[in-house]
Formats: structure tokens, C-alpha cells, sequence
């Protein structure tokens, strides 16, 4: 068929998403590739890199440490959750909106911070040091304790799901047959939950062997992959090691981001059957039962971020316990002081206002054009590659491409753009799933309609399309501005003296011993990232709901 | 009279499977023609095909004495309501009628003139500013129809535009679509799998199965010259047998011989003959009496329909029939009660197996 002008504008939208996500994505991954499999000269030595990496014992000792803490820390962190997306979704207890939201503050902070927050409670100098009997709180304890807060919502997010689209039919059913409840939790409740239980086992597991914050902070002696490839950087600049490290810690976060799309696949194809919502009985034992677990579980998350509060507020730990702000006197300390936290809100909103915009144009084609079929493919899978590329790898990536001499765009380098451009693509899956689910829930024939009625598509896309999915749009954007503000890995490597950014701050003033202020830098992300959920539930209950008229049923 | 729209051996593969073979047909200006078939024999995608929004494998079509062929939907002179309608959920009535005006630099005025022009002719004056959601399934359809309608296209396509709607809102909007149509003088092709639907509302009906035009002609036409088996029993219902020859206008149905008017060629024959065609027998004299008996009797209104295991020479095979209520209650006809019937010789036609 001859190609109309809607066929050139998509494959010229196409190609430009394409174009930068190879930029942002392939190329880098090239460049570190190769510079594994180089000298410090640039020249190709084979596997040379990787044979002295696997002959230093200390070096590959982090391998088992990491595969250690993360199945540990997926271990706990997928049957605490389990136990509370079953209370949240199956019993009749009081306070669920609160409990939900209480389980996602660890969303809403650096990852390192519950590592800062342990340190003052179980630290030499913590409250509750006593209670460690002598183990220390440097070491694989801290890490897990502070990974498990950290994979918590995420963990707790899939679980839900998972156990809300269990059919209520076969609840019906089972008590038809007079099962009992135990009975039916393994024979109706755990099978339609399995995959979701699966996919969040690797979430959190890729989430915690990726991490790099908890274990800088807290992992004292114990060393681990993530960390590994920032002192080989920042420490011994030894980039060919660090990209050696990199490529090993790509296998694990690959084969869990594998795994974890064959899973979903399966998912996704019990969620279209027309399941009913299960509606739980009241049982006031299990209830409350599942409150008290619930409100423990809150406790310790509000004990973390409760004691990080604290630790912020205090003079001079433990020394002097009256209460200032001398230690949000970031000016006054290395670290990039106030600047940082702005540059942090500057890269949010970046983040937030271009990230959206690429991320829903590029599933909106993927999803809805007609022409181009190969093009979309290849679109689609591009957008799902940044899920298995670990933060810390994505930035070193980026040193090689980036700060190449001979690279044209050498001129970001050190910039807030690349800042950006980096933010936008680490995080880029997620948003993309977020906006293709949505965009699914529209009907395909809306372009058909635009040009049987002669309208380009584009008239559509902004009159009709964007409109609908108003409410997937702004979860995009604070999605990308919430992760902005938290995010240490990829970011540690590039950012400069001039784009200095909170949560690195965070890291560089607990590395220089000032906890404090660390603790006081990563309150001041959390108090924004809850500001801007705060204002975020506000506005779609009512600005929304005004421009949303359409989806009510009277007039 | 000048074709407006000429498709011509038309063939469509989704991969291996061949969704239409060789298909054929014309359409003349301002006629309304159905393209009816049991769902999945490929009706949608031949409407998709001539929208441009599906490309044929092969094939091509001429709309207007102009080659359309290869030419995207947007280079396309048509309308489409789509079974799901389809409308924009976020825009009021108004502004989806209005979606397809505002290209050529149109005044706000003309736009606005044309918009309540098009909800008179649909009937929906009281509705411009509701949303999709607050009106009710057949509202939401003429909503559809007025949208196709807006920029004057010279073609209308209508893809089972009534089948998401509860019988009575269908068989009222059946007679209402017709008569825009005729009105407005729009040439149109309907797709549907609802034969009544097809038989009320054609000036032509194309009858397709797995992907091939069965056969074509006026609803009067297939109804009472069906050429194949498909045709026979697709459309109203009917009674088929294998039969024999035995001379030009004579015939062996289970070893029964019957007379007919058609003038037989082949040996072995399929044979068709509607249930209103078939009598009971008064007198005796009838042509092709056969005996039976009553299996089962089904009140339609002015008509019963009955099931009767007829006696056929070789063995018994169950035969329906249409008989005027009146007779049978008038006679005291019943289950189990033997009949006479006659097979008239003009209504026993030849089709195809
Ligand atoms: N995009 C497609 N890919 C593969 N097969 C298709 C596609 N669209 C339709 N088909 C197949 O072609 C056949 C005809 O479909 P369709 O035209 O929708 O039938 P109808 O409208 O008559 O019910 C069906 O068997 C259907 O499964
Ligand atoms: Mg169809």
C-alpha cells in the first residue's frame, strides 16, 4: 500500500525514539563491552581483563556476597510481604488505606538511607546497639535489614495485584464445597497468586543485587558486586576493571529480568479472563491477627524513617540531644550543599516533563499505529531493554560513550542533560509497561475512525488519546520524578561539580563522616517526593475529576 | 447504470490462512448492499480491505472510475461505523460529529449548521452536549452513523452496526438506517451475520462463507433461487436431500420417485425445498404425495411449524414444513397424528452440495 502522511510522521517519530534509544541505551552498552576487553590503552587483550578479575579472589568472593544478600533479602522480603498483601487484600481489618500507605514510604527515599537509619539505631553509638549482642551492624545483617525495607513496597505492589485478580468465582466455589480456609489458600489463593509471587521474587532480587547505596553505607568489610564497580572507579580508577565487574553483574539482573517477562506473559493471560473481584468475609481472629502483623510491620517501617527524622534534627549525636536544624545547614558541609537538592528538583522535573513525553509517544506508536510493524517491534523491545541494565552499569556505560573524544555528543558530558538523559533511561521500562497498559484499554479503531475522517493522527492522539490517559500520564511522570530525586547508582558517575545531586550528597557526606546531614539530605527527598504525592492524590481528585466529566454516567 | 465500486479478485492471506479467496463484486451509485456470512467467514476484513485499513494480498478496487488499490484509508472517500462504535469517549456529541469537519479551513458557522443538520436527520437534537458514556447503545450508534455521515462521503461502511443492540432498539433502527439511506442516496455495503437483518434492509446481499462469494442477487432472488446447499440453508430455513436422476424432470429421493420442473443433468443431485412449500394434502391429487407423521409441532403465530417423520420408500427422514395455524387447529392435528403431504414439483429446485 502507498504510505499516506501519517505513515511518514510514524516512521519518522519512530525512528527518532529509536535513534535515542540507541544513543541512550545500545551504544553506551557497546562501549562498555568492549572496554572489558581492553587495555588501559584501548587495545582489544581479549578476555585478558576478565581471566585476572577471576584470578582475585577477593574480587570474586563479591560474587557470592551479593548472590548471598539478595536471595536472603528475597527471601524475607517476599513472605513478609506475601502475609501483608494478604491482609490488605483478604481480610476485613481496619486502617488498610493507611497501612498501604505507610508500606510505601521506602519508595519515596534514597535506598541508602534506611542503611543511615540503622546505623543510629543499632550503630556503636545506637539506641538499640544492645540488642545486636555483640554481632555488628556493619556487615550482611545491616544490608539485608535495610534491602528488606527498601524491596518492600516493590515487592508488596505485585503481590497485590497478584492476589486481587484471583477469581472470586473459585472463592464462591471453594466455600460452596465447604473447603476449609486453609484448604482453600493452597488450593485457590496460592496457584493464582504463583506467578505474581514469582515475578516480585525477582524484582526484589534484581532490585537488591543491583543496589549500591545500602552496601557502600552499611556493608562495612563486606564487599559486593555494585560496590565493586565504584571502587574500581572512583577509588583505583581502574575503568577496565569496573566494566569487567559490570558485564558479571549484568548475568544475574538479566536472567531475573528474563524470567520474570515469561512470567508476566503468563500473568497477564490469567488477568483477561473475566475474573470478578473477590469480596473478603469478616473473621474477627484472622483479622485481627493480620492487624497486629500489619501494624508491627508499619512500626518497623516508621521506627526507620522515624529515627532518620530524628537523626536529622538532633545537634550533636549523642552528645547533645537537643533539637536544631543546624544539621539541614548544607552550605556549611562538603557535598554540594542546598545546591544539590535543587539540582535534584531540577533533574525531577526534567525527568518527569521529557521522560513522559518520550516514554508515551514511544508506546503510544508501539501500541497504535498500523504501519510499520517491524519498526514497532524493534521499538518495543528497546523500551523493555533498560529493565535488565543495573544503574551502576548504565552509568560507567556512559562514562565510556559520553566522554569519548572522538564522540559528537562529548559535550554532555558532565552536564544536567546527561543527568536526563541517563535518568530517563534507567527507569524507562516501567513507565513504558505503565503506558501501554493503558493505552490497551483504548479501542484500536479510534485511528481508524481519525482517518476514515480524513484527520492526521496526531489530531487524534491529542484530542482523544492523550486526554484518556490523563491519569496513566501523570503516574508516569511522578514515577520518573520520585526516582529522580532517590536514585544513586547510575547517577554517581556522572554527575559534576556543578550538577551535584541530593541523594549523591547523601553519599558523599555519610562518606565523609557527616551522618547527620546525610540523614537530614535524604529527610528533605522524602519530605518532596511526599509533597508531590501529597499534592499529586489532590489534584487528580479534583482537577481530574473537572476534565474527567466524560467518564461519569449521568449528565 | 455506472459501477461505482468494482472489486475484483480480491484475495487476503493472514499468514497461511486465506481469509478471502478470489472474491468479486460490483456495487452501483446510491445502492445498498449487505455482505452477509456466518461470523468468521471474512466479512470484516473484506469491509477493512475496501477501507484501505487492511491491504489485500491481491486484487484490486475501483471506487469512483478511480484505481484505490494501493491507496492509504486517509486517500479514501468513505465512512465507517465500527461495530464498536468506537466514539470518543472524551468529546461530547457535538464534537464528534464535528471531529471530521474541520480540516478544509471550515467556518465555525457552516460547521455548526452542518453538525445540527446531521443530529435532526439522526434524530438526537436534545443530545449535542452529552458524552458517549451518558447515552444509551442505540444513541451511541447514531451518534456513529451521523460521524461517518459529517464529511459527505460517497461510500458508507457499516460493520454489523446493529448486533451490540437488544432486538426491539434493532429492528427499529433497522427501518431508520434504511431510510436515511435512501434519503440521503448514499452508497452503502453493511456487513452482517443476521440473515433477517440482510434480507430487510439489502437492495443486493452478497453471501460469503470460509472466504468465497457464495452468491449474489436481491434478497427476493436468494431466498427463492438459492444456488447452493450454503445458500438454501443459510438463508431462511430449509430441507436438503441427496437425490438421484431418473429422467429430465424426474427424480429419486430414498428410493421415492418425484416429479419436478427443473431440468436435471447429473446423476446424483442436492435438493432443496422450503418448509411454506410443502402441503398438506387435501384431495389426493396432488403431485408427489408422500405419507408421515406429526413429531412435533412449533406455534410461530399465523404459522405451525411441523417436524414430520416422512415415509420415504427406502427409509423415513424428518421433513420440515410451514402450515396455516388455522388448518391445523381447525383439523385437530397433533403430535403423532399421520398426514399427507405433497413436495410441490416447481418448489423442488437443484443447488450445489
Ligand atoms: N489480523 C488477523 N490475523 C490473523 N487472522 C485474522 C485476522 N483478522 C481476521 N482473521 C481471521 O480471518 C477470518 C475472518 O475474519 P473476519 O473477517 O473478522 O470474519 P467475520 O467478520 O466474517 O466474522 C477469521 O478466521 C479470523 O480469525
Ligand atoms: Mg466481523
Amino acid at each position: 500500500m502507498k504510505k499516506s502522511r501519517d505513515d511518514y510522521l510514524t516512521i519518522f517519530f519512530i525512528s527518532i525514539i529509536g535513534i535515542y534509544i540507541l544513543i541512550a541505551l545500545a551504544f553506551p552498552m557497546y562501549a562498555i563491552l568492549s572496554k572489558s576487553v581492553e587495555n588501559k590503552d584501548g587495545v582489544f587483550i581479549g578476555f585478558e581483563n576478565y581471566q585476572s578479575y577471576f584470578s582475585n579472589p577477593a574480587l570474586v568472593y563479591s560474587i557470592y556476597n551479593s548472590l548471598f544478600i539478595s536471595i536472603i533479602t528475597m527471601v524475607i522480603t517476599i513472605s513478609l510481604a506475601f502475609v501483608f498483601a494478604y491482609a490488605l487484600t483478604k481480610s476485613c481489618m481496619v486502617g488498610k488505606g493507611i497501612f498501604r500507605s505507610i508500606a510505601m514510604i521506602p519508595i519515596l527515599v534514597p535506598s541508602l538511607l534506611s542503611g543511615i537509619s540503622l546505623i543510629y539505631l543499632f550503630g556503636k553509638q545506637g539506641i538499640f546497639r544492645d540488642l545486636m549482642m555483640g554481632y555488628d551492624i556493619y556487615g550482611p545483617i545491616g544490608i539485608i535489614i535495610a534491602e528488606v525495607f527498601y524491596t518492600f513496597p516493590h515487592a508488596l505492589l505485585i503481590i497485590i495485584t497478584a492476589l486481587s485478580i484471583g477469581d472470586a468465582r473459585l472463592y464462591e466455589a471453594a466455600k460452596v464445597l465447604r473447603s476449609k480456609s486453609i484448604r482453600t489458600f493452597f488450593t485457590v489463593t496460592l496457584p493464582s497468586a504463583k506467578y505474581g509471587v514469582i515475578s516480585a521474587a525477582f524484582v526484589v532480587f534484581t532490585l537488591v543485587i543491583t543496589d549500591f547505596g545500602i552496601p557502600k553505607v552499611i556493608g562495612g568489610q563486606f564487599n559486593v558486586l555494585a560496590v565493586d564497580v565504584y571502587k574500581q572507579v572512583i577509588g583505583q580508577q581502574n575503568f577496565e576493571m569496573g566494566a569487567v565487574v559490570s558485564v558479571v553483574l549484568i548475568f544475574p539482573a538479566l536472567l531475573a529480568f528474563v524470567v520474570d517477562r515469561i512470567v508476566q506473559r503468563k500473568q497477564v493471560a490469567i488477568l483477561t479472563s473475566r475474573s470478578v473481584v473477590h469480596e473478603p468475609n469478616k473473621n474477627k481472629k484472622f483479622d485481627l491477627i493480620m492487624l497486629i502483623y500489619c501494624s508491627v510491620i508499619s512500626v518497623f517501617i516508621l521506627t526507620i524513617i522515624g529515627m532518620c527524622l530524628y537523626a536529622s534534627l538532633v545537634t550533636f549525636w549523642p552528645y547533645n540531644l537537643s533539637l536544631s536544624l543546624d544539621n539541614y545547614q548544607f552550605d556549611l558541609m562538603d557535598g554540594g550543599g542546598w545546591d544539590s537538592y535543587y539540582n535534584s528538583i531540577r533533574l525531577g522535573c526534567y525527568t518527569a516533563f521529557f521522560g513522559t513525553i518520550v516514554v508515551f509517544t514511544g508506546a503510544y506508536f508501539v501500541e497504535k499505529s498500523r504501519s510499520v510493524k517491524t519498526g514497532r517491534s524493534i521499538l518495543h523491545l528497546l523500551s523493555m531493554m533498560p529493565m535488565a541494565i543495573p544503574g551502576m552499569v548504565l552509568g560507567l556505560a556512559y562514562i565510556f560513550f559520553f566522554n569519548h573524544p572522538d564522540n559528537p555528543l562529548n559535550f554532555l558530558y558532565g552536564t544536567m542533560a546527561i543527568l536526563v538523559i541517563c535518568t530517563i533511561t534507567h527507569f524507562y521500562t516501567v513507565s513504558h509497561l505503565t503506558a501501554l497498559t493503558s493505552l490497551k484499554q483504548i479501542d484500536n479503531e479510534f485511528e481508524h475512525v481519525s482517518s476514515s475522517l480524513k484527520q492526521p493522527f496526531y489530531k487524534t492522539f491529542f484530542r482523544v488519546t492523550v486526554p484518556i490517559s490523563l491519569p496513566a500520564i501523570f503516574e508516569i511522570g511522578i514515577y520518573f520524578f520520585v526516582n529522580a530525586m532517590t536514585t544513586v547508582s547510575a547517577v554517581v558517575f556522572l554527575y559534576s561539580s556543578k550538577t551535584n545531586l541530593a541523594s549523591v550528597a547523601v553519599l558523599n557526606m555519610d562518606d565523609a563522616g557527616d551522618i547527620a546531614p546525610a540523614a537530614a539530605m535524604g529527610m528533605m527527598i522524602f519530605y518532596t517526593n511526599a509533597a508531590v504525592r501529597i499534592v499529586y492524590v489532590l489534584v487528580t481528585k479534583k482537577i481530574l475529576v473537572k476534565f474527567q466529566k466524560w467518564r461519569t454516567k449521568t449528565v | 447504470m455506472e459501477q461505482y465500486l468494482s472489486v475484483k479478485n480480491i484475495n487476503k492471506y493472514f499468514g497461511d490462512f486465506q481469509a478471502l479467496n478470489n472474491v468479486s463484486f460490483n456495487v452501483k451509485e446510491g445502492e445498498f448492499v449487505c455482505i452477509l456470512g456466518p461470523s468468521g467467514c471474512g466479512k470484516t476484513t473484506l469491509l477493512r480491505v475496501i477501507a484501505g485499513l487492511e491491504s489485500q494480498s491481491e486484487g484490486l478496487i475501483n471506487q469512483n472510475n478511480k484505481d484505490i488499490s494501493l491507496l492509504p484509508p486517509d486517500q479514501r472517500d468513505f465512512g465507517i461505523v465500527f461495530q464498536s462504535y468506537a466514539l470518543f469517549p472524551n468529546l461530547s456529541v457535538k464534537n464528534n460529529i464535528s471531529f471530521g469537519l474541520k480540516t478544509r479551513k471550515q467556518n465555525k458557522e457552516t460547521i455548526d449548521k452542518r453538525v445540527d443538520e446531521l443530529l435532526e436527520l439522526v434524530g438526537l437534537s436534545d443530545h449535542i452536549n452529552k458524552f458517549s458514556a451518558q447515552l444509551s447503545g442505540g444513541e451511541q450508534q447514531r451518534v456513529a452513523l451521523a460521524r461517518a455521515l459529517a464529511p459527505s462521503p460517497g461510500l458508507l461502511l457499516l460493520d454489523e452496526p446493529l448486533s451490540a443492540l437488544d432486538a426491539k432498539v434493532r429492528q427499529h433502527l433497522r427501518l431508520e438506517i434504511k431510510n436515511l439511506q435512501r434519503q440521503l442516496g448514499v452508497t452503502t455495503i453493511m456487513v452482517t451475520h443476521d440473515q433477517e437483518e440482510a434480507l430487510t434492509m439489502a437492495d443486493r446481499i452478497i453471501l460469503m462463507n470460509n472466504g468465497v462469494i457464495e452468491q449474489e442477487g436481491s434478497p427476493q432472488d436468494l431466498y427463492s433461487k438459492p444456488e447452493t446447499a450454503f445458500s438454501a440453508n443459510f438463508i431462511g430455513t430449509t430441507n436438503l436431500f441427496k437425490a438421484k436422476r431418473i429422467s429430465e424432470n424426474s427424480l429419486e429421493i430414498n428410493g421415492s420417485t418425484l416429479e419436478c420442473k427443473e431440468n436435471i443433468k447429473d446423476d446424483l443431485l442436492t435438493i432443496t425445498i422450503r418448509p411454506e412449500d410443502i402441503k398438506i394434502s387435501k384431495t389426493g391429487n396432488e403431485k408427489n404425495i408422500l405419507k408421515g407423521t406429526i413429531k412435533e409441532l412449533e406455534f410461530l403465530g399465523s404459522n405451525i411449524r411441523g417436524h414430520i417423520e416422512v415415509d420415504f420408500k427406502s427409509e423415513k427422514t424428518n421433513v420440515i414444513c410451514n402450515f396455516a395455524s388455522e388448518y391445523i387447529l381447525n383439523n385437530n392435528i397433533q403430535n403423532n397424528s399421520s398426514v399427507s403431504i405433497s413436495l410441490q414439483p416447481h418448489a423442488l429446485k437443484v443447488v450445489k452440495a
